[in-house]
């Protein structure tokens, strides 16, 4: 069967043709599904697009709420999120990130994904269309169902506005600079009271199928200071519940090596 | 079933009909006829297939076609007044920014896409405007050049 | 001294040509800068069909059944094609100059023997219509075990990758399974040595990447020719090439080229033509056929991953008095063009050092990855890197600065080389002058006053007495017992040309007359072995360097025969 298109006019309706047909998927970007509709994928044989406008971004409080069709290139122009735009620029170039959305990146496979890798470390919750209503979920209960069992269409995500500026943390490790593929990414939100690290939560990127959260280094982390001594046993950690893929940029066996190199220059802010 | 989709191309309206499915590059190329768009990889991840679509650098090979309804699509074919080279295109000439020329058309519009908003962009800015663009051949050296050398010029289009 | 000499074709040559050390546009650029240059797959044709390949996911395995009727109904399919329909199966490219044994099925039939292999091509109306089709292809596996090691595959029960090659290894000249060198006797070197250093090095097969995909357009034209439209950085090559899988007259092909959107020896190999033309010639259509990016990389041949053993016996003041190289080549799963990559590094090593004793072996070696090809000095490239390696870690033990170490070593005008050649306008002692110079690294006087033209000749023009080897080359089974496993292909067009001493058209066409001496040895697997090959040099008195010129006859390894 040639690939059909299916355009709506509301979430709703979009969330129930995906919802009915197992070989149909909701197209956001278009930077995966045409992908894989270039390569000659018969896996599906639906598209479904919306023409609801999902390409807000509001201000509430402690959090921000990010529509699923705001473009990569869209938040590096958006003043409430500067504290994306270092994650923003290290994602494929100009062109990739004008296509790219918010609601996309949360279900590209490892090695890619390293927006949805920072919205995890800030607590992200997605709000999923399923059928006439919406719910809402957190990212990392998506990233688990992901390919799984998991019904609806992001509409959009709220993320923890970072304390401060110094309190958000991304490094992306590449062999092309600034666009490669991830060896790995690490984001972390490290909220500090008086030298301690509170409610530290960690995220890392290509080192499983899915953005996960590194459990054991954030527990490391609680209570401790952002030195050498401090972090010792985050690092020592750093490789604990991970599952990072053979692939062509880089080993399970390398990447599970460079985490805690990597990690130690992000927690002490130390250059690459 | 083919889907009739219209938008403008290089300041003149067209009308294709594309397969469900199809991307924008396989609508200008074998639908419109415009061949200047090239297919590398159909991944997003070469930049050979780079147009300007409503202002924005994008790559045809992952751009739905019927999602460009009614948009304003920029090709390397449009740049060209009569027979003036624009700035760009004498510059990349003048600079031997080009070896087997395939990277040539994608690397033009990602540059002219950031001109458009940048008139005079720093060499990182440069840089960072090409980053998607592979070219196997210069060493990018050249191209950075030859951009920097297109901003610098007094020649205005 | 660059030497002009101009009495040769005088009455053709132009005096006034001045363009050396100008800037001068490229006439291609005004094309490539406005997108008018055409490539191939900027030709469009009413009616064209898009062909893609059905292709092995496994690394080794036999074929048991193949199932295309789902894939003959699915919709828009004008064709399935098959092994049984190419009417040359196999082949190798080389072959074209007698050089290797066909060993290559353009669609495998009975045996996959690496991961993106070629098994069915459907010709449909669009390129998702064929990629349809092809899930419907049912193909029915036996896995087998799999070697990717250049040693593993050597070893004796190894799996056999390529029937046409039972040991795993290239057969040069028909019987020996590696190229030598054999100069001076490296043991003696050894033992006389102040400092042994043996190394390894291991070089990653690298993908030429073009940014422009391998692909082709084919189309009848009116005459029953049919148009090729191609990228082909060898484009009578090619040519030749399909009128002999195809089994037609190269007449009856009409190749459009010469524009390539890189190619970087990557598109040599006739990848997409020969299904191309062949899918036009089964459905009357022209037919496209374009690699995607994925196949690019799984089908299309890299450089060769080559393991390098470096074994080198230097004395206290700096002098390496023997050198000893093995080097394998990982084919992958075919010839292509690694046989030759390896005559190349044959043909280098020991680099540009005067050395009185060199041993080298080289083999071309079959595993179950992806065949490998031409790409950027390919045979000659990785070797440098190890052999480069190799002098950082010599002048480091002999406790030398690397660049005064490679100066000390370096071959100079009149020294004898390895392959019993006089070296002549040798300009590595100046290179590195001008390296150090432009790294303003300091080396002392009497390095900078050293010169390629001084120093070299007298001592260091002598052949050394070599010892005759006590493991003579392995005559392999190839070439005298080699049954092919399928049945050959009745006599064709192409047949007869090549059956023919004594010489092929392409000897015709590039040893202008007299005729080389020694026909090509060229023998069909069922028929007595051919004459033996000329004597390896290391058994024969060594003839006296002659000055290479006009009229001089010279060794050829690819040829395996002597050529003006």
């Amino acid at each position: 069967m040639p690939i059909t298109v299916k355009t709506t006019a509301t979430f709703a309706e979009a969330a129930d043709l995906v919802a009915g047909n197992r070989a149909a998927r909701f197209l956001g970007g278009g930077t995966l599904l045409m992908r894989d509709v270039n390569e000659g994928s018969v896996a599906f044989e639906t598209l479904v697009r919306t023409t609801e406008p999902a390409r807000a971004i509001r201000t509430a409080g402690s959090r921000i709420e990010i529509g699923a069709a705001v473009t990569i290139a869209q938040i590096q122009a958006e003043r409430d999120l500067a504290f994306l735009h270092g994650a923003a620029r290290l994602i494929g170039g100009p062109a990739v990130r004008a296509a790219g959305t918010v609601g996309g990146n949360l279900f590209a496979p490892s090695p890619y994904g390293d927006l949805a890798t920072a919205l995890l470390a800030l607590d992200g919750v997605a709000t999923l269309q399923q059928g006439a209503s919406r719910r809402e979920m957190p990212l990392g209960d998506l990233f688990a169902q992901r390919g799984r069992d998991l019904r609806g269409v992001v509409v959009s995500v709220s993320i923890l506005r970072p304390e401060s500026a110094d309190a958000f943390r991304f490094r992306k490790v590449s062999r092309v600079k600034p666009k490669g593929a991830a060896v790995l990414t690490i984001a972390a939100h490290l909220p500090t009271s008086g030298g301690r690290i509170g409610k530290a939560r960690v995220a890392y990127g290509a080192m499983a199928p899915t953005p996960i959260r590194a459990r054991a280094v954030e527990r490391a982390l609680e209570g401790r200071s952002l030195d050498r001594d401090g972090v010792a046993a985050a690092l020592a950690a750093a490789a604990e519940g991970t599952d990072p893929a053979d692939d062509a940029i880089a080993s399970a066996w390398y990447r599970r090596e460079v985490a805690p190199v990597y990690l130690r220059r992000l927690l002490l802010n130390e250059p690459d | 079933m083919k889907t009739p989709v219209q938008f403008r191309l290089n300041d003149q309206p067209v009308a294709v009909f594309v397969d469900g499915g199809d991307n924008l590059l396989t609508a200008l190329r074998d639908g419109v006829g415009d061949v200047t768009p090239k297919f590398g990889c159909g991944q997003g991840a070469c930049g050979a297939c780079t147009v300007i679509v409503e202002g924005e650098p994008r790559l045809a090979c992952i751009t739905l076609a019927e999602a460009c309804e009614g948009a304003r699509v920029e090709t390397l074919a449009g740049l060209r007044r009569g027979p003036d080279l624009h700035p760009l295109q004498s510059a990349f000439m003048e600079h031997f920014a080009a070896q087997c020329g395939f990277c040539t058309p994608g690397m033009i519009m990602a540059a002219k896409a950031l001109l458009d908003r940048n008139p005079r962009p720093s060499r990182e800015e440069v840089v960072e405007a090409i980053a998607g663009n592979i070219c196997r051949c210069t060493g990018y050296e050249p191209i950075i050049e030859a951009i920097l050398a297109a901003a610098a010029s007094a020649r205005r289009y | 001294m660059l030497e002009f000499r101009k009495d040769y074709f005088a009455d053709e040559r132009r005096d006034d040509l001045d363009v050396i050390g100008k800037g001068v546009q490229r006439q291609d650029m005004l094309g490539h800068v406005t997108g008018t240059t055409t490539f191939f797959d900027d030709h469009k044709m009413a009616g064209m069909g898009h062909l893609k390949v059905l292709r092995s996911p496994h690394h080794h395995a036999r074929i048991r059944h193949i199932d295309v009727s789902q894939a003959e109904r699915s919709p828009g399919v004008r064709r399935v094609i098959r092994g049984a329909d190419v009417p040359r199966n196999l082949n190798t490219l080389l072959g074209l100059i007698g050089f290797g044994k066909d060993d290559e099925p353009s669609l495998a039939t009975t045996k996959v023997r690496y991961r993106g292999e070629p098994i069915v091509a459907v010709v449909a109306d669009s390129e998702r219509l064929a990629h349809e089709a092809l899930a419907r292809v049912r193909v029915d596996y036996d896995p087998l075990p799999a070697v990717f090691d250049v040693e593993e595959a050597l070893k004796p029960g190894a799996p056999t990758v390529n029937d046409v090659y039972p040991g795993n290894a290239f057969e040069y000249h028909d019987r020996f399974d590696h190229q030598r060198v054999r100069f001076g006797d490296v043991e003696a070197g050894f033992r006389s040595a102040d400092h042994v250093l043996e190394q390894r090095y291991q070089m990653s097969p690298i993908e030429q990447a073009p940014t422009e995909t391998n692909g082709s357009i084919a189309a009848p034209e009116t005459n029953g020719r049919f148009v090729v439209y191609t990228p082909t950085q060898g484009l009578f090559f090619s040519l030749d090439t399909c009128a002999k899988i195809l089994d037609v007259e190269s007449n009856a092909l009409h190749f459009v080229g010469g524009t390539a959107g890189g190619g970087f020896g990557g598109k040599v190999d006739s990848l997409t033509e020969p299904l191309a033309i062949l899918g036009a010639m089964l459905t009357g259509r022209p037919v496209r056929y374009v690699l995607g990016r994925e196949e690019e990389m799984q089908f299309g041949g890299p450089r060769s991953g080559e393991r390098i053993v470096i074994k080198d016996g230097l004395m206290r003041d700096g002098r390496i008095v023997a050198r000893k190289v093995t080097v394998w080549f990982d084919s992958g799963a075919y010839t292509r063009l690694t046989s030759y990559g390896a005559v190349k590094c044959a043909a280098h090593v020991p680099g540009p050092y005067t050395i009185p004793a060199v041993h080298g072996d080289f083999y071309c070696v079959f595993t179950n990855r992806t065949p490998a090809t031409a790409m950027r000095g390919f045979g000659v490239t990785g070797v440098d890197f190890a052999l480069e390696c190799q002098m950082d870690k010599l002048a480091a033990l002999a406790g030398m600065d690397p660049m005064e170490f490679r100066i000390l070593n370096a071959y100079r005008d009149g020294d004898m080389k390895a392959h019993r050649r006089e070296a002549k306008n040798t300009a590595l002692v100046e290179c590195v002058q001008v390296a150090a110079e432009k790294a303003r690294w300091p080396i002392r006087e009497e390095f900078r006053r050293a010169s390629s033209r001084t120093g070299g000749g007298g001592e260091r023009a002598r052949i050394p007495p070599t010892p005759k080897d006590t493991s003579p080359p392995k005559r392999t089974a190839g070439g005298s017992t080699y049954t092919p496993s399928v049945a050959p292909p009745p006599a064709s067009s192409w047949d007869r040309p090549a059956a023919s001493p004594p010489a092929t058209p392409f000897q015709e066409r590039f040893a202008m007359p007299p005729p080389p001496p020694a026909p090509m040895p060229r023998p069909a697997s069922s028929q007595p072995p051919a004459p033996p090959p000329p004597e390896p040099a290391d058994r024969r008195e060594p003839p006296p360097p002659a000055a290479p010129g006009p009229g001089t006859t010279r060794f050829s390894s690819v040829f395996g025969t002597r050529r003006r």
